[in-house]
């Protein structure tokens, strides 16, 4: 697709090239509604599908039959007549459905008759002390640079979390002849009687067996230690990993502590978001359809609520049926039934797994000189003292400290800042909220910004 | 008096209300802020940062005087803080420009110029017209379609967010009770004190300094006051941090002390502060762009809304009320260029009962009426 | 800190800090750098401490590079080309560039 060839309008834009964005551009386009799907990223298939019309990686057992489902969506989305634009960052959407887009180096606002949000999720801020030394990465990062360009972690890896990912990870790492030091597990031991009313349900979902496995392949070959504490340690780059259980030399730590919603455009456009208690994040407030409460704008796949790949492909097929029933009431549509009763089963074992990998409080509450804002460089102690003298919101606490206004945007500190001001209130998150958005969600230049349409009234409020 | 639980109570957490909170905690006032929650209407978390000279006064010549002797006061002031505080605000006076895209905002500008000085009564200084070359020789960066602009050296500009928080430490460090989330509802007078119900408990002081901003409107009129406002929207764009290349503040345009360039300055008549108009911060932008092209590929971060305290005239309102003795308004568009004056002028006045007419009279709201009368 | 798996795509050639670096077709030059060894790609504007890349998914910011002479572009995100220019940044962005 070439960008010039854009349309200014389209009955359907759908942010984000993952599962629920493939899906959902795929059926909508197909039942005869204008689509165009935006992606960020050099290619389609989001982060679960990260590559997957390009990775390197041949060899079908390394990253495994989950991540290869991704072709069938791909070729899905390719057949389907959907307009596919990658490397289009978008980086705004209003209540009124403009999005604003910038692909190769031009903004341009596009409108659309219905939106689905698709932007999926990102790791949950993992603050410890020297997590923003060279040397330290997410696990995500690393399997990203797997899938996408063949890298392999060289020398000595340790890997320090919690979660599903982390051991499948260290189990493609394995299988791609890599080597792994340690496993440092922070899932506290009494996760386990928190989730265990809803192991019946997980024991019958498509996650226990797979899990199972997973963890017998990790742990036959890595050394897996209980930890309660885990720091970076070194000069300018990571030396060692320290934790309860000792110190261990490192040249790679890849931290993982479960994955949130990516909220920063559904909540630029004013939708509604609530805390969700058992995963500990915020979330859109949706309908059945993953209809927001701003009319027109769905957000659909993990950006709903964490469930994971495959049920983000059904959320944004209902997504998309929605969107379709909307635009074309007469247009064929598959069956919503059986996509929520798939849905459904795709969501059973996830009870289970957020109790179970529900991260300790430490470890999303730092404490002392531990950043709690990479980009501004505020330390834990800066935000609890600002806490205690009076500060008990996250936009208060912007404006006194500069947490969160940084290039990520609060992407990665805004759960951290809203926890910590809970904390040291002695309130909930619910009650202390999260920072205030706006557009653009992610930087564009000034003379990107500067080539947009203006009106003479825009013009007048300016000069004078 | 003594049943009083303060002396004082400021109505508003914003910079007017904790530069006066600071003043009157100087003053040895036992103090109360009853301030809103995180997501209060705040200018305080929106404004430019300048303090400002150059312009003021058109239409009120007291307002010229006023805004200088805060400028002049501002640097002691600065100083003081950062004793009690260990934070440097950053306040700094290089002098500043407002800059023409054209000959005819040029003229403009000339013309609304020539208008202030001229005024009777207005205060002597100096604002001069400066062409392209001349402007040039002071910010060597500007593009060829800056035609000229004025420059005052009294202008100047400070670290915002930071004189807020450091207000805050400060009023801490002095043993002001701040109170979030204690929006006030209602005021009224019972005997010698003054009780104010607020969601979560009510407070008695035995003097009020409202300091609320466009919400004085509503409060005034329970303590015998007016405070008539007309809130606009105001926008801003900020960009990432760049090293030091703007030695002085342009009134549309700042580098701040931390490396990241501020961009407005928008007007519209919106009380949203939820909302952005695109366009307005294209605008903002374009002219960004064109004063300053180096600029064209620095990244936006960030952009703000934030709803302007704005009286009905623009000028200051500092009133005592005659109904309720001890009930003062303290409310103002510029509480950056003002937060001098207001902690230590304003403040102790309202310490001792009563404000200084020879300094304040012009700034009564009674000039709306006398306005309307004639 | 990374190795090749496989060498899929076609060479391509880039400097960093003016040294060449043979990267492949398919990286992205936070993965070009990951792979020749980088040890930071930025330092920050605050304090002036290395970041390295960190989320790779165009989150993080910590990959700032300046890429043919335009800074604070996301490694992460940007495809490598013939010739490509990369340079770390340090500290806070230069106007202009």
């Amino acid at each position: 697709m070439n960008a010039v060839d854009l349309a200014s309008s389209y009955d359907l834009i759908v942010i984000g090239g993952g599962p629920a964005g493939l899906a959902a551009a795929s059926l909508a386009a197909r039942a005869g509604v204008s689509t165009v799907l935006f992606d960020e990223n050099p290619g389609v298939g989001g982060q679960i599908y990260r590559g997957i019309t390009s990775t390197p990686v041949t060899n079908r057992l390394i990253l495994g039959e989950d991540y290869w489902a991704g072709e069938a969506l791909a070729n899905e989305a390719e057949a389907s007549g959907a307009v596919v634009v990658n490397g289009a960052t978008v980086w705004s959407l209003d209540p009124e459905r403009v999005v604003g887009v910038s692909i190769a180096g031009k903004a341009r606002l596009i409108e659309a008759r219905r939106v689905i949000i698709a932007t999926g999720s990102q790791e949950r801020p993992f603050p410890i002390p020297g997590w923003t030394l060279p040397g330290v990465m997410t696990a995500g990062a690393a399997q990203t640079v797997l899938k996408a360009q063949g890298l392999l972690p060289d020398g000595r890896t340790v890997m320090a979390g919690t979660g599903p990912l982390m051991w499948l990870l260290a189990a493609q790492i394995l299988r791609a002849g890599g080597k792994i030091e340690a496993i440092l597990d922070t899932t506290p031991r009494r996760n386990f009687l928190r989730a265990s009313p809803h192991l019946p349900d997980f024991v019958l979902s498509p996650y226990f067996a797979k899990g199972l496995a997973l963890l017998r392949e990790v742990k036959a070959k890595v050394p897996v230690r209980r930890v309660s504490s885990v720091a970076a340690v070194g000069d300018g780059k990571l030396r060692e990993v320290v934790s309860d259980r000792g110190r261990m030399p490192a040249d790679l730590l890849l931290l993982h502590q479960g994955v949130v919603p990516n909220v920063n455009l559904a909540l630029a456009a004013g939708t509604a978001h609530a805390w969700n208690e058992r995963q500990l994040c915020f979330q859109p407030v949706l309908d059945d359809h993953f209809e927001s409460s701003v009319p027109g704008i769905a957000v659909a796949g993990d950006g709903a609520g964490i469930a994971g790949g495959t049920a983000a492909a059904e959320r944004g097929r209902i997504a998309a049926i929605a969107a379709v029933r909307a635009l074309k009431p007469a247009a064929a549509v598959p069956d919503p039934q059986s996509v929520r009763q798939r849905l459904r089963r795709e969501e059973m074992g996830r009870a289970f797994l957020d109790w179970l990998h529900r991260p300790a409080d430490s470890f999303r509450q730092p404490e002392g000189d531990t950043l709690a804002c990479r980009c501004e460089e505020v330390t834990a102690r800066q935000v609890r003292e600002t806490a205690d003298m009076g500060c008990e919101g996250p936009n208060q606490m912007k404006a006194f400290l500069r947490c969160g206004m940084g290039p990520c945007q609060g992407r990665l500190c805004g759960l951290t800042i809203t926890e910590l001001i809970a904390a040291q209130r002695k309130t909930t998150p619910a009650e202390v909220g999260y920072y205030r958005l706006r557009p653009p969600v992610k930087p564009i230049t000034l003379a990107e910004l500067a080539s947009l349409p203006i009106s003479e009234a825009e013009r007048k409020a300016v000069e004078r | 008096m003594a049943a009083s639980d303060y002396d004082v109570a400021v109505v508003g957490g914003g910079l007017v209300g904790v530069a006066t909170a600071w003043g009157l905690a100087r003053e040895g006032c036992r103090v109360v802020v009853l301030d809103e929650g995180d997501r209060a209407v705040r200018a305080s978390r929106g404004n430019f940062a300048l303090v400002w000279v150059q312009s003021k006064g058109l239409g009120l010549a007291p307002y010229a005087g006023w805004t200088i002797r805060s400028s002049n006061a501002w640097a002691g002031f600065a100083e003081t803080l950062k004793e009690e505080t260990g934070l440097d605000v950053c306040f700094q006076r290089p002098g500043g420009f407002h800059l023409a895209l054209s000959e005819r905002e040029l003229e403009a500008r000339a013309n609304n110029l020539k208008r202030l000085h001229n005024q009777p009564g207005i205060v002597d200084y100096k604002t001069e017209i400066l062409d392209h070359a001349q402007v040039a020789r002071m910010l060597p960066d500007i593009g060829p379609e800056v035609a000229g602009g004025s420059y005052c050296p009294l202008d100047g500009h400070v670290n915002s967010l930071r004189l807020f928080r450091t207000l805050h430490t400060a009023i801490n460090a002095r043993g002001v009770t701040y109170l979030p989330s204690h929006r006030v509802e209602n005021i009224v007078k019972d005997g010698a004190e003054f009780r104010l119900a607020t969601a979560h408990r009510e407070i008695r002081a035995n003097r009020v300094a409202l300091a609320a901003g466009n919400a004085n409107m509503h409060l005034a009129p329970m303590v015998g006051l007016e405070c008539p406002m007309r809130p606009e929207r105001g926008q801003i764009v900020v960009t990432e941090r760049l090293r030091p290349f703007l030695r002085h503040p342009v009134v549309t345009l700042r580098q701040t002390d931390e490396g990241t360039v501020m961009i407005g300055d928008s007007k519209e008549e919106r009380t949203d502060p939820a909302g952005l108009t695109l366009g307005v911060s294209a605008t903002e932008a374009e002219r960004a762009v064109r004063q300053f092209p180096l600029l064209a590929n620095v990244n936006v971060v960030r952009t703000w809304s934030a709803i302007r305290v704005m009286t009905r005239d623009g000028f200051p309102i500092y009133d005592e009320s005659e109904s309720h003795p001890g009930a003062f308004t303290v409310c103002c568009h510029s509480g950056v260029t003002l937060a001098a004056n207001h902690a230590l002028a304003i403040a102790p006045m309202i310490a001792r009962g009563a404000l200084d007419k020879s300094l304040v009279a012009p700034f009564s709201a009674r000039r709306f009426h006398v306005q309307e009368a004639g | 800190m990374f190795k090749r798996l496989a060498e899929a795509g076609a060479a391509v050639a880039l400097t960093v800090d003016g040294k060449p670096v043979r990267a492949v077709s398919g990286d992205t030059v936070a993965a070009a750098l990951l792979a020749a060894g980088i040890d930071h790609c930025r330092t920050t504007p605050v304090t002036g401490a290395p970041r390295a890349p960190y989320c790779l998914m165009g989150i993080c910011f910590d990959c700032l590079v300046t890429i043919d002479g335009v800074g604070s572009r996301q490694a992460c995100l940007v495809p490598v080309s013939e010739g490509m220019k990369v340079e770390t940044q340090q500290g806070k962005r230069e106007a202009g560039r």
